[in-house]
């Protein structure tokens, strides 16, 4: 079996290594980082943290130099979602992409390349610590399901989430992972936003009684959207807050990293989806609108000659 | 009153030294300060305005309010979070001044009221200044400083119209109102929305905050906040002077025509920005006081002030997460 796994960051890097594992899949590896994918061709891909092993993975700058493969696993930032499926189309001709990226809106992007989607919700968490090195922090499970309108066969999601689990990985195929995928987007909503205006580290903030309130608002709304869409959240999104609290008290969420070092955020297909389908599904969500200006407004204002209106 | 000869400002920051240069133009401008090295400068240098007024003004300083002689006019021009401590500063001195508050937000008028008999002048500010040191301000909007008689106390109209003759002489702006509170509450309205959405995005009060096509456009946010805002006015049963998302659409359209520099940072953005406690307790978190007597929500207002007040926090917070200079 030949599996891609587009963008090979922390979190495709941790897909990769499982199945690297296994002696019956070739793993191929799409990333524009020359200096990462070099690594990986010289001395393999490594993991340290959690797992500590070295997996041997083609990786390329050039998706014009990969082979067709059954599968695809995308685990590209969300708003790199088009660029990299335009680069690897190719690649899927008669081929299954999975997603396993943040948020929500990706798997109706990846629908317009391929012809059979997966959509996923994946737990793991990674950071990558040099070029060709990933430290595997934290464990978790992944759910997957075939994404409508251009579903996967079951049979097909199943012999994806067979052959990672035999790579080590805690999969869960399921008919509809809907569930899974709002739980963790309402979540992200919530806790993402709260690190990256504040600055404070999740558990932090939860201390934080009126921050800890915008929170629960947050998820209040998430949860109103997932209801009028008919999906039944996996567990309560304000009750994985707290949990949250206690297992990772001073994790900086994903998007504070990305403010502290001025990067774009998700925040379009975090809190930024959820207002975007409860526009279209009539569900009023007005502190998701909010955060979601405010994340712009931020992300604009790294952009000084553009505000200041200086001429080039 | 027979004549304003002599005025005191308390807390010349940009704002107050605004005030002082220019009154100095047309009375003995005294400062009280909260520093002797500040007095001290002051009394040598004097105060120089650059910008838009072209000033050198001698300034009679002291920390010591009996060193100031017999004052007419009292300007309170501190941080709102200092009111209290500058009043408590001033009780038992001069009994024949009035006292104006020129602070954001709403409330230091009965912070005042409490440490002296003093009329009280309502006043809301929009000129703005950069402070560039102790001897030296520069001053960028000049726009009107609105002022009317406190309701809560013993202040006349004729008294406002004096105070409004003396500060347009000395070539600030000014205007007075009969009643000042629809005119308090549209820049309460405004500051509580631009002021903490400026802090939270670190953008100056750019063109930005009046674009609103689509709902991730800032401009969305800042109209839904004031909105908010404008019905929990509506609520206390004031009616509003002006609109305030219409200030701020006029507001976010000065100097930003051409290959200009100028972008005003909202106090709360300097704040913000040197880690400094801001003021949002008396301007968002006054909205939010106002909805709740009013028995309305205002969610958008309150989630401002919460995550203001959550990023206050994190100063006191061992970050290991630095930010980059």
């Amino acid at each position: 079996m030949k599996v891609c796994i587009i963008g090979c960051g922390a979190i495709g890097s941790l897909f990769a290594a499982h199945l690297g594992r296994l002696e019956d899949v070739e793993v191929w590896a799409y990333d524009p980082d020359e200096t990462h994918v070099n690594a990986i061709n010289e001395n393999g891909l490594r993991l340290t943290g959690l797992s500590d092993i070295v997996v041997p993975v083609k990786a390329r700058t050039d998706a014009r130099q990969i082979p067709e493969c059954e599968f695809g696993i995308i685990a590209a930032k969300t708003m790199y979602t088009r660029a990299a499926m335009e680069a690897t189309a190719h690649i899927f001709r008669d081929g299954a992409v999975c997603s396993v990226q943040n948020g929500i809106g990706a798997e109706e992007i990846i629908a317009e390349f391929v012809p059979r989607v997966i959509m996923g919700t994946t737990f793991p968490a990674g950071h990558i610590t040099a070029p060709g090195v990933v430290n595997h922090d934290t464990g978790g499970k992944t759910w997957i399901s075939p994404f409508a309108p251009k579903p996967a066969s079951m049979e097909e999601v199943r012999l994806l989430a067979d052959t990672l689990i035999r790579g080590g990985a805690d999969i869960v195929a399921m008919e509809d992972a809907s569930g899974a995928l709002w739980t963790k987007l309402i979540f992200n909503s919530a806790s993402n936003v709260m690190g990256a205006l504040t600055h404070l580290p999740h558990g932090v903030a939860c201390d934080q009684p009126g921050v800890r309130r915008v929170m629960r608002a947050l998820v209040d709304e998430g949860k109103a959207v997932a209801a009028a869409l008919g999906v039944t959240l996996d567990s309560d999104p304000d009750a994985l807050i707290d949990y949250g609290r206690e297992k990772a008290y001073q994790h900086p969420p994903s998007m504070l990293s990305d403010v502290l070092n001025q990067r774009v955020t998700e925040i379009d297909a975090l809190n930024g989806g959820i207002a975007r389908i409860g526009k279209k599904i009539g569900v009023a969500t007005p502190l998701n609108e909010a955060m979601t200006a405010i994340i712009k407004g931020l992300e604009y204002s790294w952009r000084e000659d553009e505000w200041r209106n200086l001429k080039p | 009153m027979a004549q304003i000869n002599r005025t005191c400002v308390v807390g010349a920051g940009s704002i107050g030294s605004l005030f002082a240069s220019h009154l100095a133009t047309v009375a003995e401008s005294t400062v009280l300060t909260r520093r002797q090295e500040h007095a001290d400068t002051l009394n040598r240098l004097g105060l120089r305005v650059s910008g838009k007024s072209d000033l050198k003004s001698q300034i009679t300083a002291s920390m010591d309010p009996t060193d100031l002689g017999d004052v007419d006019l009292v300007i309170i021009a501190t941080k709102a979070s200092a009111v209290e401590a500058s009043a408590r500063h001033l009780a038992g001195h001069f009994p024949n001044a009035a006292v104006m508050t020129v602070q954001n937000g709403m409330g230091c008028e009965e912070v005042v009221a409490r440490f002296g008999d003093w009329p009280i002048i309502s006043a809301v500010t929009f000129m703005s200044g950069i402070r560039h040191s102790d001897s030296h301000v520069e001053y960028e909007l000049d726009t009107a400083t609105w002022m009317g008689p406190w309701a809560g106390g013993t202040a006349d109209y004729a008294l406002v119209e004096q105070v409004e003759k003396l500060i347009n002489d000395s070539g600030l702006k000014a205007r007075a109102f009969q009643d000042l509170l629809p005119a308090q509450w549209s820049k309460l309205i405004f500051n509580a929305v631009v002021n903490s959405v400026a802090a939270l995005t670190d953008l100056p009060h750019v063109k930005a905050f009046a674009e609103r096509e689509r709902f991730q456009d800032l401009g969305h946010l800042v109209f839904a906040a004031m909105d908010e805002g404008k019905r929990v006015a509506a609520a206390r049963g004031v009616e509003l002077f002006e609109d305030p998302w219409q200030m701020n659409v006029e507001a976010t359209s000065h100097g930003q025509s051409g290959n200009e520099e100028y972008a005003h940072a909202p106090s709360m953005l300097e704040d913000v920005r040197a880690r400094r406690l801001t003021e949002i307790d008396w301007i968002t978190g006054a909205i939010v006081r106002e909805a709740e007597k009013a028995g309305i929500g205002a969610p958008i207002n309150a989630s401002l002030y919460r995550l203001v007040k959550g990023k206050e926090s994190s100063w006191s917070f061992n970050d290991p997460h630095k930010r980059k200079a």
